[in-house]
């Protein structure tokens, strides 16, 4: 049975219960620092912070509706090399996932960082955010929780959270230390902390929390969060599928593309230091590209644009983990996470991979055995 | 109407199966012209993206050959390359590259027979598949 704790939620609110819980975390729970998303004082734009002092965590506030960036890219940077103090990190479950990959790309480390995870409840487009909360970002975190939990559900007006939330199938965060739980639990009372491993347990120990059992509603409201969001999951695969079944098809869904690579840029899992679509390799002569067209009389220009699509599928749709960062980092509204998790869903299956899942299962382009795949080979007559 | 001439473009490792096709050539195995070669120096070299590539180019199948298992001269690109095959085979009959337009041999250094007889048996399927879509396509 894993550990389990309470944070206490006063007349405050749930944000306050949890700044005091991150303070707490700060000062006693033998850590050097403290990665979290807050709201930067001059404007309401939430953004990982690294936090040292118990002072500066004022606008913390890891429940607010986005994340304008996977922080695993961030928690990459600062565990490459020996960073000589252990930060906890808190993260969305996708987050995580995204840093289990980057770990075994050894683009990241584990031995410096705790993860504490949360119930995801969501999260808006970074534009959409922007629209509905403004410069409010106390209230309206508060108004999107109190929709949330009291079953009122996500839409706000006409916005609702982005299609990659809605289709997680994995908003409780698998493989953090800690776990904050909201989903069935009375957070008028109490948020759930729960220690899931030795290093965890330690720490929830140093923290000298009220004990709490875990609720019994709780299984139930996961169960039924992942069933609806599997079935929109489900069927997004199936009409993106469907959108995409030809070149024809598949040129017209990418037809807005400026070849930006924005969404490559904010990929958590896309690690290459210098991606190959931006050396000298698509640097063609002039009288090539003049070539290219006399062959077919006209040429779309930038051109491979679906060449690299195609490519970054073959490259990582391995290890894609359904943030979504890509689709909201595009600036033609391409829904790109739709076809990077549907195609996902295919190349993940076929090496019976799950990404996020594991430390141990090995990233399948990294590896091979002798004895596989003979299918594919074509045979002698 | 013209009978449809496929364009085949092969990526072969130095070491087995483009020494297979230059037996077939010095042996005077007769194969199709439809077969371009490019030698690569193992098979474990060939990225996803050159087949992808090839194939928006409009070139109507990609060929990759390489030494048998055990015997590929970098110990383990043949491997590698197998599973690259699956992943390209995952991928791109989903957006409508029929699965044939790939297609993954092994050919030994001595087996130019069995060259000139996969590129003849090759080349009917994919005359039987039809051009490629992208051929005419001027967005790729
Ligand atoms: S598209 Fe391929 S080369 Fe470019 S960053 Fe991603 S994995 Fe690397
Ligand atoms: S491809 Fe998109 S959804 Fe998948 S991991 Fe990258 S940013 Fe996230
Ligand atoms: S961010 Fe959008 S426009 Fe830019 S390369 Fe990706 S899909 Fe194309
Ligand atoms: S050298 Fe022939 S496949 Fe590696």
């Amino acid at each position: 049975m894993a550990k389990t704790a309470k944070i206490e939620v006063k007349e405050e609110g749930l944000i306050a219960a949890m700044q005091g819980f991150f303070k707490t975390l700060l000062e006693k729970g033998d850590i050097n620092g403290l990665l979290v998303p807050q709201r930067l004082p001059m404007k309401n734009a939430v953004m990982p912070t690294l936090v040292t002092d118990p002072e500066k965590i004022n606008g913390t506030d890891p429940l607010a509706p986005v994340f304008p960036i996977n922080a695993a890219k961030v928690v990459s940077r600062l565990t490459r090399r020996p960073m000589y103090g252990r930060v906890a990190v808190v993260l969305r479950p996708c987050e995580i996932r995204a840093f289990v990959e980057l770990v075994k790309l050894k683009q990241a480390r584990i031995e410096e960082v705790v993860i504490v995870g949360l119930d995801c409840l969501g999260a808006y487009g970074n534009v959409d955010y922007h629209r509905l909360a403004g410069n409010d970002g106390n209230g309206s975190t508060q108004k999107f929780l109190q929709n949330v939990l009291s079953g009122k559900g996500t839409a706000w007006e006409d916005i609702d959270i982005s299609p990659a939330c809605k289709a997680c199938e994995h908003p409780i965060p698998e493989n953090a230390d800690l776990l904050i739980g909201l989903l069935g639990v009375d957070t008028k009372d109490h948020l759930l902390l729960q220690a899931n491993t030795a290093n965890g347990e330690d720490i929830l120990d140093k923290l000298k929390l009220p004990t709490a059992k875990e609720p019994e509603g709780r299984k139930k409201a996961i169960d039924a969060l992942v069933a609806e969001h599997s079935a929109y999951r489900d069927q997004m695969f199936e009409e993106t599928s469907e959108a995409t079944a030809d070149m024809e098809k598949l040129t017209s869904y990418l037809a807005d593309c400026i070849n930006c690579y924005n969404c490559r840029v904010a990929c958590p899992v896309c690690y290459c230091k210098e991606c190959v679509f931006v050396t000298d390799v698509f640097d063609h002569e002039p009288s090539q590209y003049l070539q290219w067209a006399k062959r077919k009389g006209a040429i779309k220009m930038p051109t491979d644009t679906v060449f690299y699509h195609i490519t970054r599928l073959a490259h990582m749709s391995t290890a894609c983990i359904g943030c979504g960062q890509c689709s909201n980092a595009c600036p033609n509204n391409i829904p790109v996470m739709e076809i990077f998790r549907t195609i996902a869903s295919f190349t993940q299956k076929a090496f019976d991979y799950e990404a996020g899942r594991s430390l141990d299962d090995e990233p399948p382009l990294s590896i091979f055995r002798e004895d596989e795949f003979q299918e594919v080979v074509a045979k002698m007559h | 109407m013209e009978e449809f001439e496929p364009t085949i473009i092969a990526f072969v490792c130095n070491w087995c199966t483009y020494t297979a096709a230059d037996l077939a050539g010095t042996s005077r195995l007769s194969y199709p012209p439809n077969v371009r070669l490019i030698r690569m120096m193992c098979t474990g070299m060939v990225d996803p993206k050159y087949v992808i590539k090839a194939l928006l180019e409009g070139a109507d199948a990609i060929l990759i050959s390489g030494c048998h298992p055990g015997d590929c001269h970098y110990i383990n690109g043949n491997y590698k390359a197998r599973r690259r095959v699956r992943l390209l085979k995952e991928i791109l009959p989903r957006f409508g590259f029929a699965e044939g337009r790939v297609k993954l041999t092994w050919i030994g250094a001595s087996e130019g027979v069995d060259f000139a007889a996969t590129i003849k048996e090759m080349v009917e399927e994919v005359k039987a598949l039809g051009p490629n879509q992208t051929k005419e396509q001027m967005v790729i």
